[in-house]
């Protein structure tokens, strides 16, 4: 039932002549382009793009969107990845012309509703994170972190001292020390102890005062609440160094615990994990900032502020780091996080932890009898299991585990991170999905150890393709369409 | 409770299941004393009519372009997008589809990725293009950090005013903590002069970074200076308007190693500054030291053509802190909706697109600048865009006075050229008609 | 050569030290077999210019799996006077002979210090044996 011939390259399809859009004619006097622009300023010829037509263009990509699996028709139990339902009213509203056909330098009294907006996303965000300031300029998570950790650079250069390292546990997340890199600061790694969390010792043995911050995601990336989190964040700070949370795994703890309340001074969210926001196929995120009251005035300019009743950019922010990005931020993203806040309130979020960390344990009662939980019994929102033994008894690790679960029509998790676990697979569920959901692919990954290698070396079997050469891919990048390539 | 699937008798099989009496266990290994003991201090939860009422007050108290006649650009710009980029944006396979990272799953996305870096080399002539960064400026801050790493001279970065002042803030962010001199170089005369550049770039420059059409929506003179930046074995990166390349020669055939752009104009809206789009395309050389994801061209174990990631090993899932970026999420669905944009406009239609754009501000510029009250600034070719002087260096009361007859006339220059306190700039797209033209020209007389 | 008579940095670079005409001393370097077949399949070699000064224990280029990237470590202080011209295409030749045609570069040694911190080959395997059993 696939269309072949529509799915072939846009650049295949191409028919010379043919078009999609017309413009109108123009209205004003068409001076000659010689007259306007000087020649060698002009091209010769328009750029070379395809040609088609507008019923093609939609079958076209009609169809690619059929080879997608996304959460609206799929179970997606990516690890701290947070595959939750995106709602379709966030959807409707968001999309509203009075909110995206609005320029960014607009008077600001032609901007009060969507200001209005994201001056109570930054409210809502501080309580969620007890925290006092918030900034939402942050294109994503790893924006978020990159920000939040100039932010600390620029403290310690106000207050003196020469703080060159970050701390990083060595379950981290790979954006961690690549944000440190680029903020200029260097990464230094810390242990994970048997269970799975921070070793302390290791932390007393690395932390000095060249210490700038201690980075930590909570609960980690096995899905662990760090127990020994207030020692860890005091430890931290009497060595005069900071605490950044990576809040990617937030969905934990909504209106549980407050990364400032257990010793964080700083924190990213991520609105297209925990509030909701649609992946959109790689993005867009968002990665909005919280830090405490000595850390606000380092903060990205702008800031929303009300004044009597009025909603304002506040640019006046001597001792901002500057911008990381042009204009306010992801806006479109935030009022989908907007949307959502309002829709569940506080009772909504604890609730939606709540069934989160339930949907994750549950899940972990059942395949912990399928695969080794090396962590133990008890998770937070998510788990790691590992296909290390499989591996070794029957040659199928966690990528062929991956690969035919495609076929039982579940995405697969999210497989070798953290690297602490070999053969990881970090299970995720949400609380959006069923019990219904949850059962059958423990029955699938029940099913799928029991069957024979060769049939999960070679899957997925029911998928367009299988098993991509991506030492190919790698060699001979082949990253454009070309005439020649065909 | 909103979106939340289990019924009573479900949670307590779940619990009898996992051995816990209460969900409450399950949160044991967090500390009595860390706990909140109260309820988080959120507005009441709206069930979805009531969301839709709040929202529609909220979106009422803004002026979106459809109800005023928008001048403004800097940046971000009231360009018409076709509908069949809007149809395939909303659909779910692909918003709520999650990073390519399993191939069989996301063929859809891959492919459409694949047709839009090789959209992007088409409109730019450059060897090949990311699947997207955050936003033009960001773009050209990863670009000038590109530049540091590939020419390993950590001396010298040279660029001029006439570039977007909030990329050059964010470039100066990025720059913070990295021992680099952020030179920029004055251009009073709306453009940057070959000789003043010739004598600011030497052996320790990395790169040279200019914005064509700039900030003032004049050309810069693109050609002498990436025959400068080459002399002095600096890389030549240069930030560009993707509507002008309907009309302007591309930049891969004026000398650029690597092309930054904000991609918004590509059918994404302006939507108060983001999401938007931040496109880089770069010469084959460099392509190892490009940021951000890039969709490769493979077969399958049963000889298929397909599409996958590749050099992955460039970013931070492998490399950690010795990648080329921290990126991780990027815009995605914006790249999407920009390749449909291009596919949908074809040659002609970008070309069309370009020459409305030249026209329409030609004529507003000619009707702006033949009042006395106002005059011109700089004596340079423009693209959809220019500066203009308010002779009596009243700009925010004739801001306001245009705004009260509906129109957003242009954007005041002073909060970041102090030398252009008396100055706007205007943006006009194709979407300006002569009447709205002449109207704008009427309102801020 | 073979693997025994050679010696290795702990960062799985096998080192041999010979004398030339001119009685400069260099050191050939590649990369052992046991860290070819950790990377698995190779997809990317990057190596330095002929003339390029190195640091003992500083990388000098990196090499790349479709999962992996590590560094080359210099044992010595010295310069680059050779590389090898066919590595960058014949990645598969350096994973089939590693410590022959997989040679990667030949460095005019001006500090020898460094090489009193390499391993024997039977010293090189133990702790080979180590980092195996460290990752279950």
């Amino acid at each position: 039932m696939r269309n072949k011939q529509a799915t072939e390259l846009l650049f295949e399809q191409s028919r010379p002549g043919c078009r999609a859009v017309r413009l109108p004619g123009c209205d004003v006097p068409e001076r000659p382009l010689e007259e306007l622009l000087p020649a060698e300023a002009l091209a010769s010829a328009p750029p070379p793009l395809p040609e088609l037509t507008e019923p093609e263009l939609v079958r076209h990509f009609a169809n690619l969107s059929a080879q997608n699996m996304s959460v609206d028709t799929h179970f997606y139990p990516l690890g701290s990845c947070t595959m939750k339902y995106n709602p379709k009213r966030n959807e409707r509203l968001a999309g509203m012309p009075g909110f995206i056909d609005l320029h960014p330098y607009q008077p600001e009294a032609s901007l009060q509703g969507i200001l209005e907006i994201l001056h109570a996303s930054q409210e809502m965000l501080a309580e969620i994170s007890g925290l006092e300031a918030v900034s939402l300029q942050p294109a994503a998570g790893a924006h978020g972190e990159m920000t939040a950790l100039l932010v600390a650079a620029a403290y310690f250069r106000d207050i003196g001292g020469n703080r060159s390292t970050v701390l990083i546990p060595d379950a981290a997340h790979g954006t961690n020390p690549a944000s440190a890199a680029m903020a200029g600061f260097q990464a230094v790694q810390l242990k994970s102890n048997r269970d799975g969390r921070v070793d302390l010792d290791d932390l007393e043995a690395k932390l000095d005062d060249r210490t700038a911050v201690l980075m930590i995601t909570n609960p980690n990336t096995l899905g662990l609440f760090e127990t020994q989190i207030a020692r860890i964040t005091e430890r931290v700070h009497d060595a005069g160094g900071l605490v950044y949370l990576d809040g990617a795994n937030m969905n934990a703890i909504l209106g549980v615990a407050r990364p400032g309340d257990f010793g964080a001074d700083m924190m990213h969210f991520n609105p297209h994990k925990t509030f909701s926001g649609p992946h959109g196929g790689g993005g867009p995120g968002a990665g909005p900032v919280a830090v405490t009251g000595k850390l606000a005035p380092y903060l990205p300019a702008p800031i929303v502020v009300r004044e009597d009743g009025r909603y304002r950019l506040d640019f006046r922010r001597p001792k901002s780091i500057g911008r990381v990005r042009s204009f306010f931020g992801n806006t479109g993203v935030l009022v989908r996080m907007y949307c959502y806040l309002r829709t569940l309130g506080a009772e909504g979020l604890r609730r939606a932890s709540a069934d989160a960390v339930l949907n994750a344990n549950y899940l972990l009662s059942r395949v912990k009898h399928i695969l080794p939980v090396p962590h133990g019994d008890r998770c937070m929102h998510e788990f790691v299991a590992s296909a290390s033994n499989l591996k070794q008894e029957r040659t199928t690790g966690a990528m062929d585990v991956a690969k035919r679960l495609l076929d039982y029509g579940f995405h697969a998790p999210t497989v070798y991170f953290p690297l602490v676990v070999r053969e990881a697979m970090m299970i995720e569920p949400t609380e959006t999905e069923s019990k219904t959901t949850l059962d059958a692919f423990a029955e699938a990954l029940f099913r799928i150890t029991e069957e024979p290698p060769d049939l999960l070396h070679d899957a997925p079997h029911t998928t367009a393709i299988s098993r991509p050469d991506e030492v190919r891919a790698a060699r001979k990048p082949i990253l454009i369409w070309s005439r020649e390539q065909g | 409770m909103p979106y939340l699937p289990h019924t009573p008798e479900e949670r307590q099989a779940m619990l009898d299941a996992i051995g816990a009496a209460f969900v409450d266990e399950l949160f044991e290994t967090v500390p009595a004393d860390l706990r909140l003991d109260r309820d988080l201090d959120l507005p009441p939860a709206l069930g979805e009519l009531e969301l839709t009422a709040h929202l529609a007050g909220l979106a009422a108290k803004n002026t979106p372009a459809g109800q005023s006649v928008s001048f403004l650009g800097a940046g971000s710009y009231d360009h018409f997008i076709p509908a069949v980029v809007d149809f395939v944006a909303a659909r779910s396979e692909f918003y709520t589809s999650y990073t390519p990272y399993q191939a069989e799953a996301s063929q859809g996305n891959l492919q459409a990725l694949f047709e839009y870096q090789t959209l992007v080399t088409q409109l730019t002539g450059m060897d090949v293009s990311n699947a997207s960064l955050y936003d033009g400026a960001s773009a050209a801050a990863e670009a000038v950090l590109m530049a540091l790493g590939a020419t390993r001279r950590r001396g010298k970065v040279v660029t001029a005013a006439s570039v977007h002042p909030e990329y050059r803030q964010t470039l100066a962010t990025y720059l913070t903590n990295l021992d680099v001199e952020l030179v920029t170089l004055a251009t009073p005369q709306g453009t940057l002069a070959p000789d003043q550049l010739a004598r600011a770039v030497d052996d320790r420059t990395a790169c040279v970074l200019v914005q064509h059409p700039n900030f003032f929506g004049c050309l810069e003179d693109v050609r002498s200076l990436a025959e400068i930046a080459y002399k002095a074995g600096a890389l030549f990166v240069v930030a560009v308007d993707p509507i002008s390349l309907g009309l302007l020669a591309r930049p891969g055939d004026c000398g650029a190693d690597i092309v930054v752009a904000e991609g918004q104009s590509l059918g994404n809206p302006m939507s108060f500054g983001g999401p938007y789009l931040g496109i880089m395309a770069c010469r084959d050389q460099l392509v190892r030291r490009m940021p951000g994801r890039l969709v490769g061209q493979t077969v399958d174990r049963r000889g298929k053509t397909c599409w996958v990631l590749t050099l992955q090993t460039r970013e931070q899932h492998i490399r950690r802190e010795k990648a080329t970026s921290n990126i991780c999420t990027n815009q995605g669905l914006l790249a999407l909706r920009a390749a449909v944009y291009l596919a949908a406009m074809g040659p002609q239609g970008m070309r069309s697109v370009a020459e409305l754009c030249l026209r329409k501000a030609r004529y507003a510029f000619d009707e702006l600048t033949r009042r006395d009250s106002l005059e011109a600034v700089f004596d340079r070719p423009t693209f959809k865009e220019f500066v203009v002087r308010v002779r009596d260096g009243r700009v925010d009361e004739r801001l306001e006075a245009a705004r009260s007859q509906g129109v957003f006339a242009g954007v005041a220059l002073g909060r970041w050229y102090p030398e252009l306190d008396d100055c706007l700039l205007v943006a006009v797209t194709e979407k300006r008609t002569k009447s709205e033209i002449d109207r704008l020209a009427e309102s801020i007389e | 050569m073979t693997p025994e008579q050679l010696l290795y940095a702990k960062t799985h670079e096998w080192v041999h030290v010979e004398t030339d005409p001119s009685g400069a001393k260099i050191a050939t370097v590649g990369l052992s077999a046991f860290a070819l077949e950790v990377l698995t399949d190779l997809v990317y070699i990057e190596l330095p210019e002929v003339g390029r000064q190195v640091e003992a224990g500083a990388s000098f280029g990196e090499i790349e799996s479709v999962k992996a990237v590590s560094d080359l470590f210099s044992p010595v202080d010295g310069e680059i006077v050779e590389v090898n011209p066919d590595a960058a295409d014949g990645l598969d030749r350096l994973a089939d002979d590693p410590y022959g045609a997989g040679w990667l570069v030949k460095i005019k040694i001006t500090d020898e210090s460094g090489l009193s911190e390499l391993l024997d080959y039977a010293a090189y395997r133990k702790q080979c044996e180590e980092e195996m059993e460290e990752q279950g």
